[in-house]
């Protein structure tokens, strides 16, 4: 993955606008997190292979990122997105590592299903 | 320094990891000492969180990582029978009950453990751990009495000391610590923190370090006084 650079980020992002696209899309701050400080409250969300479809994408803002997907009824947004790359198999991999290298947010993009 | 014997182990966990802190050498030994072992692992860990930053891998590439790791374990700890059940990481919780039941009841008519080593339930901290801990529980308990295997549970959540007192078993382990240390640097995606301040630890002769390549603890679970029955 490589830091993201906002303009590259963006062409990435519009090339996946306006097709049925599969989603990845997931925040985390961890199952231990509570066990390691019982003063956190432990909260996340998941969804994989949700499929839509986008008539905008936005990048904004200094890192860490926010990415935002328009949908004809609704939105899909993340925070916290600091790395980015294009895989082997053309699908755009966003995510956001905290500053000790744990992954925090994860948002994806594929014309195809990811797997299980 | 030997272990009881056993006929037959079972080991099952939920992540790659699993195995390598506290049950690794107790693996390592009894294959040292003949004993077969099946280490049945439920999913790849894909949802693992340590993937660096700089990133040295992503979501999609993290399971293949981890199988590998996992794999190499197995080799450290010498074991042969690894079985890599297909389950999603952090889902195990949400699959049909009965579905894992059955799961771990054809692991068990197909190994015949006289051993099963798992997580003991409600303190195992994880939900994966957890549902894990459930499915063996019930499995086990709806055996005949006679044909149920042992039970040997890691417990760990910060309520274990108090609830449960002091673990039952205590496992010298000290021949199979170069296997263990394997079986840690085996997993390094996940373990590399873990084991930097560990060998600083050992570098400075703190006993506590040591400790862990002595010993492994477990509590017996008894499914007739449990819960998930
Ligand atoms: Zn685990």
């Amino acid at each position: 993955m490589e830091t993201v650079q906002v303009a590259t980020l963006q062409q990435h992002l519009d090339r996946f606008a306006g097709e049925d696209v599969f989603i990845h899309l997931e925040t985390t701050n961890g199952a231990y997190a509570n066990h390691f400080n019982e003063e956190v409250f432990n909260a996340g969300a998941f969804i994989r292979n949700v499929q839509l479809r986008y008539e905008l994408a936005k990048v904004v803002g200094d890192s860490p990122h926010r990415v935002g997907l328009k949908l004809p009824n609704g939105w899909v947004y993340a925070q916290g997105i600091t790395h980015f790359e294009i895989d082997e198999h053309d699908r755009l991999l966003m995510a956001g590592h905290d500053f000790s290298g744990k992954l925090a947010v994860a948002l994806q993009i594929s014309r195809t299903p990811f797997a299980y | 320094m030997t272990i009881p014997h056993e006929e037959a182990v079972l080991v099952i966990f939920p992540h790659p990891d699993d195995e390598a802190f506290g049950v690794s050498g107790t693996i390592s030994t009894y294959i040292k000492q003949g004993t077969p072992v099946t280490y049945a692992c439920l999913t790849l860990g894909e949802m693992g969180r340590n993937l660096g930053n700089p990133p040295f891998a992503t979501r999609e590439s993290l399971p293949q990582i981890r199988k590998k790791e996992l794999q190499a374990s197995a080799d450290a700890m010498g074991l042969k029978d690894l079985r890599m059940m297909g389950l999603r990481d952090k889902t195990i919780e949400f699959e049909d009950d009965n579905k894992m039941v059955q799961l771990v009841q054809d692991l068990i008519d197909d190994v015949k453990p006289s051993l099963i080593i798992t997580f003991y339930p409600d303190y195992s901290v994880h939900p994966d751990h957890e549902a894990t801990a459930r499915a063996v529980s019930r499995a086990v308990y709806r055996m005949p009495q006679e044909q149920r295997p042992k039970i040997y549970a890691v417990a760990f959540s910060n309520a274990t000391k108090d609830d449960l007192g002091e673990p039952h078993v205590i496992h010298d382990i000290t021949e199979a610590r170069e296997q263990k240390m394997g079986a840690m640097r085996a997993h390094i995606s996940q373990t590399a923190w873990m084991l930097e301040e560990m060998e600083k630890r050992l570098a400075d002769g703190e006993p506590e370090a040591e400790n862990w390549l002595h010993f492994e603890r477990f509590y017996i679970f008894d499914v007739e006084t449990s819960k998930y029955q």
